[in-house]
């Protein structure tokens, strides 16, 4: 369980630079950002889904997640769904789902 | 290209001149004068206005990267903005290395082009999507890899009509 100032510390919202850009492929960004790890989940519904297997496939939102968010319990979990090589649809929605489990874990730390 | 001028800023030995040191800037004015049938002074003379007036902006060198070595490769980067922004995305894209080129386009949207050089794929994407993604402004980004280059010319001037 992470302490009260480091679930903060994920839920926070970033700087510009911080936030995680779509890409369907090298160098196409899709016009889609989030800023929080709130903003993701509500870009991950949203988002065209081969987006998502390039990102998850090549380890980036692995890598966001642990050294943007500073989350490593939430880096773990992507990374195992990537050991299970879901795609299109099942891979937005357990993606979706797991994310969302782990944002109402960290809000409820820091109540 | 042929070149159509306003006004008489340059004359028919100046652009003669021009010609001739695009071909090879290297030559002396020795040799100017003689292929263009002139005093070398008079050469020296209409080259050093025309590096005064910055019609002549610098002598470069064109490095062909292969032969020298260098792993790289070229994509073109096309970059939908909003309107309000585009001068400031394209003025920070000129500003960065890996930028070579960048032009302004209005088609049915607001376009700016780059040409980008990069070590690798990978480095390429890391650049997009950590320096010129963020800019404020960018709305969408296309990419094109170069996987041939058919020709990469400067263009000779000539005197319009």
């Amino acid at each position: 369980m992470k302490s009260l100032s480091s679930s903060s510390r994920t839920l926070r919202k970033l700087p510009r630079e911080n936030a995680f850009y779509f890409f369907t492929s090298i160098g196409n960004y899709t016009g889609v950002s989030a800023a929080s790890l709130e903003e993701f989940i509500e870009k991950i519904k949203e988002v065209n889904v081969k987006s998502l297997e390039f990102h998850l496939y090549r380890g980036d939102f692995q890598k966001w997640a642990d050294e943007t968010l500073e989350d490593r319990e939430l880096a773990e979990k992507i990374k195992n769904l990537q050991t299970l090589k879901p795609v299109g649809d099942a891979l937005r929605d357990q993606l979706y789902f797991m994310v969302s489990r782990r944002f109402e874990e960290l809000k409820r730390q820091t109540l | 290209m042929k070149a159509k001028t306003r006004g008489n800023v340059l004359n028919d030995l100046d652009w003669r001149i021009l010609q001739t040191l695009q071909e090879n800037a290297k030559q002396t004015y020795m040799e100017t004068g003689r292929r263009l049938q002139v005093a070398h002074s008079t050469v020296h003379d209409r080259i050093k206005k025309m590096e005064e007036k910055g019609i002549i902006e610098k002598y470069t060198a064109i490095v062909n990267l292969e032969k020298a070595g260098v792993k790289y490769i070229t994509a073109i980067m096309t970059v939908f903005t909003d309107p309000k922004e585009s001068e400031n995305v394209a003025e920070k894209l000129s500003k960065f290395e890996e930028v070579s080129e960048v032009f302004t386009s209005l088609s049915e949207e607001l376009l700016i082009i780059a040409k980008i050089i990069a070590e690798d794929q990978e480095k390429l994407h890391s650049f997009i999507a950590h320096s010129v993604a963020p800019l404020p402004g960018v709305l969408r980004i296309r990419t094109s890899i170069v996987t041939k280059k058919h020709k990469d010319k400067m263009l000779l001037i000539k005197r319009g009509e």
